[in-house]
């Protein structure tokens, strides 16, 4: 007599080949992260990006877009943190964070980069509402511009240095993925709280933010192969539809009508923020789905010992 | 810069950074062909190690009712039933007409103290460390539950209890914030404190088959290739080492096992490899989407004065 488990003990089905399983059970643990990561993946990339708009539309003299885009990313900046200590198993010791620097962990990096652009951001916030100590916001202002970039794509880099097989076998696009995200949402946020005339460069950037992004991550899926499916499935596949949908309608929308008509910048600008957002619960999502299935982990083993028993 | 090291050869910055407290590397030969499934290991490991208890449930898997390792549980005994012979000739292996045949392979799973721990590597507060006997133990006293090593291991070893934190614990200094739950990550300590005391691992000491063995790394590396050479010997169906080559991804683990069948069968990874071994090409990449962040919004003010 043949013992068939009910549960099938083990073999499963991949595209064109069978592979064993303990019980379709998971291989690596899908993360403990909830909610507040995919939010502050979203808010860290305004930051970022909104310091360099900040810092370049100054210098520019476009005192109006750098007024609006400097508040912005200090917003962004002081909610970023709220999130990630909102985290934590144990919030009370999030001092704990800035106890070493280690540049193996990419999350202790980016606690530095974050404390560093969230502080200096804050600082020239204040002193430009207060309009005081001149040289010490300026100061600040040009440490928020140089930290902002980092902020914008070391998240790419947080996703990527894990064993989550969607996030680690993308990790040459998900920096660039994220920084085009970034670039995009502070380009549609400050196109929301800018008047039409000063927020040109805002606007270019967030078309060209859109433009650039949904290219990358056409490319990053179809270099993902089997892997990549998680993001045409689920939550995974739904966020993603949603943020193409939004970002594409709102850059459009911006391109045609973002210079003259105010109502087409707002509407513009905040669909491609909602996009973005849907782009980074689509990333996050993606990463738990890989994870759940023990073939997304197997698979990609598996044919990297062949190559490497081919090599030998 | 050894913080980047390769993943090969000895740990990271161990046992230079002990000095003369350096131990020779501990660690776990499992050799699964022994198991016989009791779960004694379990048992001690929970008890001396005050792991709470996490759910009674059956959960129609075999014999096993604990499923996988977590924060609850720092062994795991897995049952795998299979219609494969143990052997391949003789007695055991299935003649033309015989009965079908059937296996039931038990394996006692645990952390593998990785020469290069992704876990390690990953942590922010410098709560995981490499003790003087080059195991990978969280200090308790500092994680703050950022969950960042759970997805960092190649083997979903590591992972944060949710249970309720002990009425005793003191009061917590950011109320408002305060969970419920314990909120930080555990795992196996390969009994740091026994270790320290000069005893074995709970474990170890418990299994009644010696399948699990504690010593020094190098010694069991020996004794772990003479008992697969006999087993090849004997025609056994599929014997091989796991874990024991320092020139794998993670650098070979400290705490290897003796298969009978592919990894996967076993839910173990079949080639894996410590994330950070991509790392420095990884923050070049991030780099360079920075600069590539700043000269795209810079391109954006030249767009056009109109």
């Amino acid at each position: 007599m043949t013992y068939a488990h009910p549960n099938g003990n083990g073999s499963i089905t991949a595209v064109g080949t069978t592979m064993e399983s303990y019980y379709g059970k998971p291989i690596v643990k899908e993360p403990v992260w909830k909610a507040e990561i995919p939010w502050y993946l979203f808010m860290g990339g305004v930051a970022g990006a909104a310091s360099v708009l900040h810092g370049l539309a100054r210098v520019t003299g476009n005192h109006r877009l750098a007024r609006s885009c400097l508040y912005i990313g200090a917003v962004a900046d002081a909610v970023s943190p709220v999130l990630l200590i909102s985290d934590l198993g144990r919030p009370e010791r999030f001092l704990n964070m800035l106890r070493v620097f280690k540049v193996t962990s990419p999350m202790s990096v980016g606690s530095w980069i974050l404390v560093a652009s969230s502080g200096a951001s804050n600082t020239a916030a204040a002193l430009e509402g207060l309009g005081i100590l001149r040289p010490v916001k300026w100061l600040a202002e040009a440490a928020s511009f140089v930290t902002g970039p980092p902020l914008a794509t070391y998240t790419g880099a947080l996703l990527a240095n894990t064993a989550i097989p969607v996030w680690s076998e993308a990790r040459d696009e998900l920096p660039w993925v994220f920084g085009a995200s970034a670039a995009a949402s502070a380009g549609a946020a400050a196109t929301v709280f800018t008047p039409a005339d000063a927020a040109g460069p805002a606007r270019r950037a967030a078309i060209a933010g859109v433009a650039v992004e949904l290219g990358l991550v056409q490319a990053m899926e179809r270099k993902l192969g089997f892997v990549g499916e998680v993001y045409r499935q689920g939550e995974a596949g739904r966020y993603g539809r949603v943020s193409k949908l939004c970002t594409a309608a709102g850059a459009g929308l911006l391109a045609l009508r973002g210079k003259r008509s105010r109502a087409a910048a707002v509407t513009g600008g905040a669909l491609v923020l909602a996009g973005e957002l849907a782009l980074r619960w689509s990333v996050f999502k993606a990463g738990f789905q890989s994870a759940r299935d023990p073939r997304y982990t197997v698979r990609p083993q598996k044919e990297r010992l062949q190559k490497k028993g081919a090599r030998r | 810069m050894s913080a980047l090291a390769e993943p090969t050869g000895a740990p990271a910055a161990w046992p230079n950074t002990y000095g003369d407290e350096a131990k020779p590397r501990m660690g776990f030969f499992t050799d699964t062909t022994v198991c016989i499934g009791c779960k004694a290991c379990e048992v001690a490991c929970k008890e001396w190690n005050l792991i709470p208890e996490d759910g009674l449930e059956w959960s129609g898997l075999s014999y096993d009712n604990t499923g996988e390792l977590s924060a609850n549980s720092w062994r795991h005994v897995a049952f795998v039933e299979q219609a494969k012979p143990l052997k391949l000739d003789g007695e055991l292996a299935t003649a033309d007409g015989g009965p079908e045949p059937l296996r039931w392979l038990m394996e006692s799973d645990v952390c593998k103290h990785c020469t290069h721990a992704g876990c390690l590597d990953a942590c922010p507060t410098g709560s995981l460390f490499r003790t003087e006997f080059g195991t990978v133990v969280v200090q308790e006293d500092i994680c703050n539950g950022c969950g960042y090593c759970v997805p960092a291991c190649p083997f979903g070893v590591i992972d944060k209890r949710d249970l309720p934190r002990s009425p005793d614990d003191a009061p917590l200094a950011l109320p408002l914030l305060g969970k419920k739950e314990d909120g930080r990550v555990w795992k196996c300590t390969l009994c740091y404190d026994r270790l320290k005391g000069g005893h074995e691992p709970a474990c170890a000491k418990a299994c009644p088959t010696d399948s699990i063995q504690f010593g020094e790394l190098d010694e069991l590396r020996g004794r772990a290739q003479k008992r697969l050479e006999k087993l090849e010997a004997e025609g056994w169906n599929g014997p091989r080492l796991y874990g024991e080559d320092p020139d794998d991804g993670v650098g070979g683990f400290g705490a290897f096992f003796l298969l009978l069948d592919e990894p996967e069968v076993y839910g173990l990874p079949p080639d894996p490899v410590v994330p950070t071994a991509q790392l420095p090409r990884l923050w070049r990449t991030t780099a360079l989407a920075a600069a590539a962040v700043t000269v795209g919004i810079a391109a954006a003010f030249l767009g056009g004065r109109e």
